[in-house]
């Protein structure tokens, strides 16, 4: 028998709620199959904890006396420059930007210590952080010049914006070449010497949501450590991609935009990170509920790291020149027991997407919606599905003339 | 009398004048030592250093070490070591793919990494590929 999204509340807020995580459900449904799991179980809880290059945190920074407008002028957080293009005090930072003076790759690899992410994640730790802008000055504000230390209690709105995170699947990534490679796979050993995959496989959230049925803009989540939501479909939503006989995508496919309030968040879940010979991130802990609102849900959210494929890619030649050659397809399953084939040879397989933490951000939003803390909300728009046919376009190649 | 047996992890500097020599094998040979080398490298200007590990009777060890410095090898204790953070640390595994010797592991199922010290050969690999900064070099 279906249910709806309203009764699933009216039991959170009676606290009759059945919530088990995305890894508990393999085991329920495998027991009771999918049409008693689905009367059984109300709502399936997912987690993610992963680097995501697609982060920024949009800050109003409060007006100074004199004022000062730093949109069109420069601003710079802990030496790493934001974007002021916007209004006199709201400023963007994004995860990936360097203080001006790093060295980039220029020493190769180079490390890239300290970028946009690790400002971020030192605002959530409650560490101050020196600002310093520069601006032309306007009879309305005529200060050109400000430096001061600011803490996230002291700024207005100020939330974490991904406009991509929640990766549906993704690549594995190894190296064909005789040389190490520095990518945002990690390091990867030359002559198939290592594989890196980046997914939590069954507790993904839009793994267990393959066709985007429950999850829409306006979904409430976890993100960060508080609660946060879905903002549209994420940058590169690749919804039509090959998918498995159970409707999973065989590659890269959905995406996620996120929004929430940083001030809810902590740097348990926000971790500045850099990423040798390539860059600086965040990681981010991203969680999304799934109600289990009919036997298809229940059967979906059941999915496990046997019935998960990804595809390996050479990122030495085939990635960095856009080539769509996939060496094979491996499970999660294959991953997760540390070794993988590819051409014949045994290959050691390592995450950088942390298992145990995406199953920790399963559980407390598996206790959040237990305790009645957290709500579900049904999507005001559902997110393009399969059959919206779009898929992200190469960059057009039309240069100016000379 | 009993002869107490020592195990000591070193440094070894090698001069530009020593580099030509088979030192390893004559601690091994003339002075009875097991060894095991952790790393070794020659610098571009033929300097070359090897972090090893000697195995043998205290005796043995002491007069080894009279034929290094003779030689002009100097000796220094290994006192770098590698620590993880486990504050820092989030178990994503990236560093478990650059690691040697396995001294970092994913331990199933739990997929927790975990760190064994006495695997680990010091040579520092994990320390720029961990994204978080866990893992440390102290001296």
């Amino acid at each position: 028998m279906a249910k709806t999204l309203e009764e699933i509340n009216e039991k959170i807020r009676s606290g009759n709620v059945v919530v088990v995580t995305a890894e508990e459900m393999v085991g329920v449904v495998a027991e009771k199959g999918a049409k008693e799991a689905a009367e059984a179980v109300d709502v399936v809880t997912t987690g993610t904890f992963g680097p995501m290059c697609s982060s920024g945190v949009m800050m109003n920074l409060g007006h100074s006396r004199p004022r000062m407008k730093c949109g069109g002028g420069q601003v710079r957080l802990n030496r790493v420059p934001a974007y002021a293009g916007l209004a006199a005090v709201d400023i963007f930072l994004g995860a990936t930007a360097l203080p001006d003076e790093d060295p980039r790759n220029a020493v190769f690899p180079g490390g890239f210590r300290y970028g946009g992410g690790h400002v971020i994640e030192d605002l959530v730790a409650g560490r101050r952080v020196l600002l310093e802008g520069t601006a032309y000055g306007t009879d309305c504000y005529p200060r050109r010049e400000v430096a001061t230390w600011l803490t996230l209690q002291e700024l207005n709105e100020c939330y974490l914006f991904n406009p991509r995170n929640g990766y549906q699947n993704y690549n594995v990534a190894v190296n064909r070449s005789d040389r190490t490679i520095y990518t945002y796979m990690g390091t990867l050993l030359p002559r198939l010497g290592s594989a890196n995959y980046c997914s939590a496989g069954q507790l993904s959230p839009l793994l267990n949501d393959p066709h985007y049925r429950t999850v829409g803009v306006g979904t409430r989540i976890f993100l960060g450590g508080g609660a946060g939501y879905v903002v549209w479909h994420g940058t590169q939503h690749s919804p039509s991609v090959e998918r498995t006989d159970r409707g999973v995508p065989k590659s890269g496919a959905g995406t996620l935009a996120v929004l929430g309030d940083l001030k809810q968040m902590s740097s348990r879940w926000l971790r500045g990170a850099s990423f040798r010979g390539y860059g600086a991130t965040l990681v981010v802990g991203l969680g999304v509920p799934i109600p289990v609102l009919d036997e298809e849900i229940a059967a979906s959210t059941a999915i496990s790291d046997e019935d998960i494929v990804a595809p390996v890619v050479d990122y030495s030649k085939a990635y960095p020149e856009r080539q769509s050659k996939v060496m094979c397809h491996v499970t999660y399953a294959q991953l997760k027991s540390g070794a993988i084939e590819v051409d014949g040879k045994t290959v050691p397989a390592t995450p950088l997407s942390s298992y145990p933490r995406a199953k920790e951000i399963a559980q407390t939003l598996k206790d959040w919606v237990a305790d009645g803390k957290l709500e579900l909300s049904a999507p005001v728009a559902n997110l393009p599905g399969a059959d919206a046919k779009i898929a992200p376009r190469p960059m057009a190649d039309h240069p100016p003339r000379g | 009398m009993t002869t107490t047996q020592v195990s000591h992890k070193v440094v070894l500097h090698f001069p530009p004048t020593a580099t030509g020599q088979p030192v390893v094998y004559t601690l091994s040979r003339e002075y009875g030592l097991a060894f095991n080398i952790l790393r070794a490298s020659i610098s571009p200007q033929e300097e070359g250093l090897m972090v090893i590990e000697l195995s043998g009777s205290e005796k043995d060890y002491g007069r080894a070490t009279g034929y290094l410095k003779k030689i002009g090898v100097r000796l220094q204790p290994l006192v770098q070591d590698i620590r993880k953070n486990d504050e820092r640390c989030t178990d994503c595994g990236a560093c478990v793919g650059v690691c040697p010797t396995r001294a970092l592991v994913v331990e199933r199922p739990s997929m927790k990494v975990t760190f064994d010290p006495d695997a680990c050969v010091v040579c520092g690999e994990c320390v720029p590929c961990c994204p978080v900064g866990a893992m440390e070099l102290q001296f």
